[in-house]
């Protein structure tokens, strides 16, 4: 999904690397406000979804060499953060959605699923 | 090892903002020398944990990183209480992290597991009141 569609999708603002969002894709994300789990978890998303606000969740998206963050339900990222995200080409957003209602949306318009949105999981 | 390089960094242990700057300075450095992606993600992962790990338990404490061919080896060393229990340290899920450490987004005892299970070999040497080493390799 080109990130411009995950902006539009998620109605949200542009923080940092306004001038990448015309030219990335993401084909997965991960949601979390756990950086542990982030650690742990994240394999090949290059989208990070989360409502925890501070410096280390740009660090721990670069060590995950994820490119974009979300930040959901209004949260916005401060001046430290939008500099140390500029400096890595990493793009934050932030939307007013919930985490629920934003993974759902972009999960509904295919991504993370190889395009099989609305099919049974099971 | 003779052609091995060898960097040491110091870890400031009242910085929590500033935490994983040396990851950061160190995984440019691997991909600089051109090595596996997957490989510099192993060591990016247990950098960061640990320099996570030696700030908000330990009071900061030095990174030694030494690079040959065969393989990186991650040497960090503190000055911090020390680990009790180290089987049960080695345990997902279980923490001694403080409730403003777990606000902070970590502290959900995953750290030492997810460093082990990112190298190759793994030894922790801990002493109560004296500090830890943790003395990790990542095969190339």
């Amino acid at each position: 999904m080109k990130l411009a569609k995950v902006q539009e999708l998620l109605d949200a603002k542009i923080h940092a690397g306004a001038e990448l969002v015309g030219q990335l894709e993401v084909k997965d994300a991960f949601g979390s406000d756990l950086m542990s789990d982030v650690l742990a978890f994240v394999q090949e998303q290059g989208m990070l979804l989360t409502g925890l606000r501070n410096s280390q969740v740009v660090r721990t998206a670069e060590m995950m060499d994820m490119q974009v963050v979300v930040f959901v339900r209004g949260k916005e990222p401060d001046e430290e953060m939008v500099s140390v995200a500029e400096e890595r080409n990493i793009v934050l957003m932030s939307t007013e959605m919930t985490m629920f209602t934003s993974c759902g949306i972009l999960y509904k318009n295919g991504l993370g699923t190889d395009g099989k949105a609305g099919e049974s999981l099971v | 090892m003779s052609n091995g390089m060898k960097f040491r960094y110091p870890v400031d242990g009242n910085d929590f903002t500033r935490a994983g700057e040396i990851s950061s300075k160190v995984k440019k450095q691997l991909k600089q020398l051109g090595l596996p992606p997957e490989v510099i993600r192993r060591v990016a992962i247990i950098m960061y944990e640990a320099e996570i790990n030696m700030v908000i338990h330990a009071n900061g404490g030095t990174i030694d990183v030494e690079i040959t061919p065969e393989q990186i080896r991650l040497v960090f060393s503190d000055t911090g209480p020390g680990i009790p229990d180290i089987e049960k340290a080695m345990q997902e899920g279980f923490s001694t992290a403080s409730h403003e450490v777990r606000e902070l987004g970590f502290g959900a005892g995953m750290g030492l597991p997810n460093m082990k299970k990112n190298s190759d070999e793994m030894k922790i040497d801990t002493r109560i009141g004296v500090g830890t080493i943790m003395d990790l390799i990542v095969k190339i």
